[in-house]
């Protein structure tokens, strides 16, 4: 509750302007829609993303280098369970955003909303285990991490790339808790944040995969 | 007089009162910023004492330094240090003072401290990774001190880490086997620490300003630390990775920075391909904007603390607000100008020689904008203002030489000498750390509710000045005349008549180093004996100073500072018979 009305206050503080009554921490703010109200953690991730694309960024760059920089590169077929892997991703967005609107149209709804948050949080690991398979199908194969630069890259970019992953389901982990207790989307803060993560992450394994594809 | 304009309030933030939580793992900025300051206290003790011993080495190579052999019974036998150990001092001294002083101190430190306060908040935007952050710094630091004690010491390689020096493990040297794993993985631990740090830093800036605080209203300083946060975002997040990818070809058999065919002690290193180029332009794109990050900071906070002692606001306050902007986005063009002797295509040093030219323009705006506001201005001769004076000396001083460092002919002849030691520690190491002087000594009395001693504050100045310019400004000679940097010792027939020259350096490094004690002594006697210090003993406008020294808990004390100025209402009509007014200070009409 405390960080409702902080959240308020900071709300009111950003309009500004001299025309508006003071604004404490006794004044009980109007709810505001939940696609509108600004929060703080969604900041962070915006942030959060930026940083995480300069990595990704640069070891695009370091791989195109490396690639062109010797003779040694080989190219491998990419594990079959990749595309079923981007498939669930995609799909888990798209629960995702149905949990949110569920969510969003109140009380009634709550609980169809919780079961679509609680089917997203499950394809995330489903996708991590996916990515498990596939390391394991390639080691069938003997290749490892330093066989060769392309299974180098491929492992470094397919874990960093789940170690983040993880970062999500753990936050929507967390977030499920949140609205468990409070029994309200419009009481819970961080649900725009962890779903902004969240699609990014699926656009980023998107990347990743095409650029896997045409490299490996 | 200069009171905070507030609103009621219904309850206040409640401060921790255990030990642990107040002083050890606390969410209070303040005290984070004060942890971070004491840790670079610590380590700029230490990277000092490392380059007396590397200058006593360098001056009197067969001096016996009593104990050093405790230290490393290999790396000095009898306390004369083997060439190699003194490659592993030169490491730690590096490493310590780039990451742990030069962007902790001016950056995480006064930061943390500062930039809430400033911008009328109660704290960071998520407290939590602050403290995260600076337990995460410190952990780097346990890590990085370890390599002192492991088998064969630190690593060789520099703070630079070249490869494959630094990717191929114990054949290849002393160091490079454990202390080079430590190296590369305390310096990934301090990527994230500073990713933390930096994300909380921009999000606090953009959602946590007080009403009125408008963009352009903020300080410079506020404004530096956010140019800084940016930088230091997207720099950190490629020397991450590039630290994995190190780890990875040391301890996984990788090929990323491991050329073919490498012959190491003997022995062919099963290594295939890979780039040690590729590892410099990784580094370099972040250590080239780590620069910045290293001297942005202090050049805001100079351009904060040198008006309220001229008495009389900066010339163009967009146009340095702009330089700053300007460098941050220049800063990630020209990191090739480090590696023009790499073996880099020369037509590359030519294209990065052109944005490094480019990023002077800024530099040298600022330059002007600090000196002309000097112009007819009544100054104040307090400490801090002697140390923004300092600065911009020392500023021009190691910039003009970055002139002639930014073109590939030039540089080629200067590169491996010590003309660029000299410049980067002119213009990095002691332009920034003028600048955390500046801010010690500016913002001592509301840290700690203390005036420290101006006295020793002016030794102190005086002393450092000059030392520092006895120390560096031979070097630009040395390298003039082709003296070769990285080496232990100068035996070689050309380099014999320069030993009283070095000589000539380490005695002034030392009394340099040692003028630091007086600063250390006045930050303790301060702390404890030091007169009691106003709410705004220097009469400036910025919101730190319309709270308490030093602030309680929630910075403002439950109230909500409202800005109606920007901070450089300086030499203006103020209240009671006044100069300046604070950027709280509610307009006449009201």
């Amino acid at each position: 509750m405390g960080v409702d009305v902080q959240d308020a206050i900071h709300a009111g503080q950003k309009l500004g302007g001299s025309g508006l009554p003071p604004v404490t921490r006794n004044t009980r703010l109007p709810k505001v829609a939940l696609s509108e109200r600004p929060e703080r953690s969604e900041t962070g991730v915006w942030i959060g993303i930026f940083a995480i694309v300069m990595t990704f960024a640069a070891l695009t760059s370091a791989m195109i280098v490396r690639e062109g920089v010797a003779l040694d590169w080989q190219h491998f077929q990419l594990p079959k369970i990749l595309y079923l892997d981007t498939v669930i991703l995609f799909f888990s967005s798209w629960t995702l955003e149905t949990a949110l609107s569920k969510l969003k149209e109140g009380e009634n709804r709550f609980s169809a909303g919780m079961t679509w948050l609680a089917v997203t949080l499950a394809l995330g690991g489903m996708f991590v285990i996916g990515q498990v398979v596939a390391w394991r199908v390639l080691a069938g194969q003997g290749l490892f991490l330093a066989t060769n630069p392309s299974s180098s890259f491929f492992y470094v970019f397919t874990a960093a790339h789940a170690l983040h992953l993880v970062g999500g389901i753990l936050g929507l982990g967390y977030l499920i808790y949140k609205l468990n207790r409070t029994r309200s989307a419009a009481r819970t803060t961080g649900i725009r944040a962890t779903s902004l993560y969240w699609h990014f992450m699926d656009g980023l394994w998107v990347y990743l995969f095409v650029l896997l594809l045409a490299r490996m | 007089m200069h009171e905070v304009s507030t609103h009621p309030v219904a309850h206040q933030h409640t401060a921790p009162t255990g030990f642990i939580r107040k002083y050890v793992f606390s969410l209070d900025h303040k005290v984070i910023g004060k942890q971070y300051y004491g840790l670079a206290l610590v380590s700029v003790f230490i990277g000092m004492v490392l380059s007396w011993l590397l200058r006593i080495h360098l001056a009197y190579p067969d001096y016996h330094i009593p104990f050093l052999s405790k230290l490393s019974a290999v790396g000095a036998p009898g306390g004369v240090m083997t060439p190699e150990y003194y490659l592993s001092l030169l490491t730690m001294h590096g490493t310590l003072m780039v990451f742990f002083v030069l962007t902790n101190a001016p950056f995480a430190a006064f930061g943390n401290y500062f930039l809430p306060i400033q911008i009328g908040a109660e704290d960071m935007a998520f407290p939590r990774f602050n403290m995260m952050s600076f337990w995460t710094t410190f952990a780097a630091f346990v890590v990085m001190m370890a390599s002192f004690f492991v088998a064969d010491g630190p690593p060789i390689s520099g703070w630079t880490a070249y490869a494959p020096l630094s990717a191929v493990g114990r054949d290849a040297g002393p160091g490079l086997a454990l202390g080079q794993d430590l190296w590369a993985i305390s310096i990934a631990i301090f990527c994230i620490a500073s990713l933390l740090g930096a994300l909380n830093f921009i999000a606090t800036t953009l959602d946590l300003r007080a009403r009125g605080m408008s963009l352009l209203r903020m300080p410079y300083s506020t404004w530096a630390w956010f140019v800084t946060s940016v930088i230091a975002l997207l720099a950190f997040a490629v020397l991450l990775p590039a630290c994995v990818l190190l780890i990875l070809d040391r301890v996984a058999g990788t090929s990323f920075f491991i050329p073919a065919g490498l012959v190491l002690s003997d022995k062919l290193q099963p290594h295939s391909g890979g780039s040690p180029l590729l590892w410099q332009h990784l580094f370099w794109f972040f250590g080239h904007p780590e620069v910045y990050i290293a001297i942005l900071p202090s050049i805001g906070i100079i351009a904060t603390i040198l008006p309220v002692f001229t008495r009389r606001p900066l010339l163009g306050p967009k146009a340095l607000i702009g330089s700053m902007v300007a460098i941050g986005f220049l800063s990630y063009m020209v990191w090739g100008h480090h590696m023009f002797v790499s073996g880099m295509n020369p037509f590359s040093a030519n294209i990065f020689s052109v944005p490094t030219l480019i990023i002077t323009i800024p530099a040298t705006i600022m330059t002007l904008l600090l000196t002309a506001s000097l112009y007819g201005a009544k100054m104040r001769f307090d400490t801090p203002a002697l140390f923004c004076l300092g600065f911009i000396s020392v500023f021009i001083s190691g910039g003009i030489s970055g002139f002639y460092l930014a073109q590939p002919s030039l540089d080629t002849y200067l590169h491996a000498t010590y003309f660029v030691v000299a410049h980067f520690h002119f213009v990095m190491a002691v332009a920034s750390l003028f600048g955390v002087f500046a801010g010690t000594y500016f913002w001592f009395p509301k840290m700690f509710g203390r005036m420290m001693s101006e006295s020793l504050g002016k030794w102190h100045f005086w002393l450092t000045f000059l030392g520092v310019y006895c120390v560096f400004m031979p070097m630009h000679y040395l390298g003039l005349v082709g003296n070769v940097r990285r080496y232990s010792a100068f035996v070689d027939d050309y380099l014999a008549p320069l030993i009283p020259v070095h000589r000539f350096i380490t005695i002034a490094a030392l009394l340099t180093g040692a003028a630091q004690l007086i600063f250390l002594w006045n930050l303790i006697w301060s702390r404890f004996r030091g007169p009691v210090a106003s709410e705004n003993p220097w009469e400036a406008t910025s919101l730190e100073w319309a709270t308490t020294s030093p602030p309680p808990f929630d910075n403002f004390g439950g109230k909500h500072p409202v800005v109606y100025h920007g901070p450089n209402e300086l030499g203006v009509d103020g209240p009671d018979g006044t100069d300046f007014l604070m950027q709280t200070a509610a307009p006449k009409s009201s």
